[in-house]
């Protein structure tokens, strides 16, 4: 087995250093999808972070049960399980936001994240770390996806969580909502902007 | 145990996928009356926004009960045939022959002037997925109040622009007969008229299909109504 990791490092590496979304580049299709409005964002967020950390605990605790040839197969099924348990649970008690996520809570399924931390992670350690590692992995997904809610839902619609926060005074004045921030491209620009600033807060992320 | 033998991988999955699937089994019974709740109240929400009621989220079935005063269902012939037009799905119906249909139909009074409106379920097709909407009419049969379009996913910026008041709102006051000719609102080019002398809303520019969807939408859903709104009209 490889180096020891330490559990604290397990769970904090992802927020930024090995972050899932900006470093890594994996789920990024969701990232365009949901935020362009940021409660959403927050939904889809927890969303993750919950299938990420039940997922990898449950993987964890089947480790040395599973078959080989097989082991993609059940991790698909325990991940789609719990897909469908969150998606049931928000049409029962948030159905606007599952509405407005329609397909998106259903395509967590398909988000490199979870496979890649099932496989990596879960299948070679401990339920603990590996609900940590969820955790981690999650919350440093949520991060990027909130911040770019944020400044889409702000620019674009100029509210948040939708309430009004640029005065109607600017509007007055001659302030127009930018509509492109409500356009999936600017997900993919927000982001972009997000890896620049971090990168270059991290020299020793930066590619030669 | 040999963990690689192939009896020991079916017996593994045969056990995984029946823990899962009571698992789902268990939470979709559990959850589904309220999910059914919501899915209702989303209804009544779509049904009071085509008569320029917005209730909020805690009390709309009040707020329904409030204005709705009566609902039933009527044949093409305009003969009651049932009380309960709330249970009628109207994605099934449209696709079933026009002179077999029930037809709903949602009276609305409203409280401040005592004006009774006529609020029709329309559904239809749009370029990816299902449109559907509610079209409220004065007590005269023919003369539009209001009306609400949604959709499922349409392209936003584009099509999905038919949600938003900007499209809905030229609905109002057109009228559905000419004369005693029955011809129904019809969606156009903006620019462009239609052939006949029908009365037109503009479409949404870049929406296309999404606009055509809406005026075949109109016309396939609201046409078996005729003969309900001409015994409105000769009251």
């Amino acid at each position: 087995m490889a180096e020891k990791v330490s559990n604290k490092s397990v769970l904090l590496n992802p927020f930024s250093k090995n972050n899932p979304v900006i470093v890594q580049v994996l789920g990024i299709c969701s990232v365009l999808a949901v935020t362009a409005k940021l409660e959403p964002s927050i939904v889809m967020g927890l969303s993750v972070i919950a299938v990420l950390a039940f997922s990898n605990v449950i993987i964890s605790l089947l480790r040395n049960t599973i078959p080989t040839n097989i082991r993609i197969i059940v991790q698909l099924v325990v991940v789609a399980g719990l897909v469908v348990i969150v998606s049931q649970l928000l049409q029962a008690y948030a159905y606007d936001v599952s509405k407005q996520l329609s397909v998106f809570i259903g395509l967590i399924i398909t988000n490199c994240i979870l496979m890649g931390r099932l496989e990596a992670f879960a299948m070679a350690n401990r339920p603990w770390p590996s609900f940590l590692d969820g955790i981690g992995n999650g919350i440093g997904y949520a991060i990027i996806l909130v911040i770019v809610g944020f400044f889409r839902e702000l620019l674009g619609s100029g509210t948040l969580l939708g309430y009004q926060v640029v005065p109607q005074a600017c509007y007055d004045a001659g302030y127009v909502n930018n509509g492109l921030m409500i356009l999936p491209p600017m997900a993919l620009i927000v982001v972009a902007c997000i890896i620049w600033v971090h990168r270059s807060r991290n020299k020793d992320l930066q590619e030669d | 145990m040999n963990k690689q033998s192939n009896s020991y991988t079916i017996l593994y999955i045969i056990v995984l996928v029946l823990v899962v699937g009571s698992a789902l089994a268990l939470t979709a019974m559990a959850l589904k009356p309220r999910q059914q709740e919501n899915a209702d109240a989303d209804k009544k929400r779509q049904i009071l926004a085509a008569v320029h009621v917005t209730a909020e989220a805690g009390d709309i079935t009040s707020t329904f009960d409030k204005y709705v005063t009566s609902q039933f269902v009527v044949d093409e012939n305009g003969n009651r045939i049932a009380d309960d037009a709330f249970a009628i799905n109207v994605a099934n119906e449209s696709k079933i022959a026009a002179d077999k249909r029930s037809l709903p139909v949602y009276v609305c009074t409203l409280p401040d002037n005592g004006e009774t409106k006529y609020i029709l379920p329309v559904y239809g097709a749009g370029l990816w997925g299902p449109i559907w909407g509610y079209v409220a009419l004065d007590s005269d049969g023919s003369t539009i109040y209001g009306a609400y379009f949604a959709h499922q996913g349409e392209t936003p910026g584009l099509g999905a622009e038919i949600e938003k008041p900007a499209f809905s709102d030229q609905f109002e006051g057109k009228q559905m007969f000419k004369g005693d000719r029955y011809l129904p609102v019809t969606v156009v080019k903006v620019g462009q008229k239609p052939l006949g002398d029908e009365d037109y809303v503009d479409a949404v520019s870049g929406g296309t299909i999404t606009s055509k969807g809406v005026a075949a939408m109109l016309n396939d859903c609201l046409t078996p109504y005729q003969k309900f709104l001409e015994t409105l009209r000769t009251k």
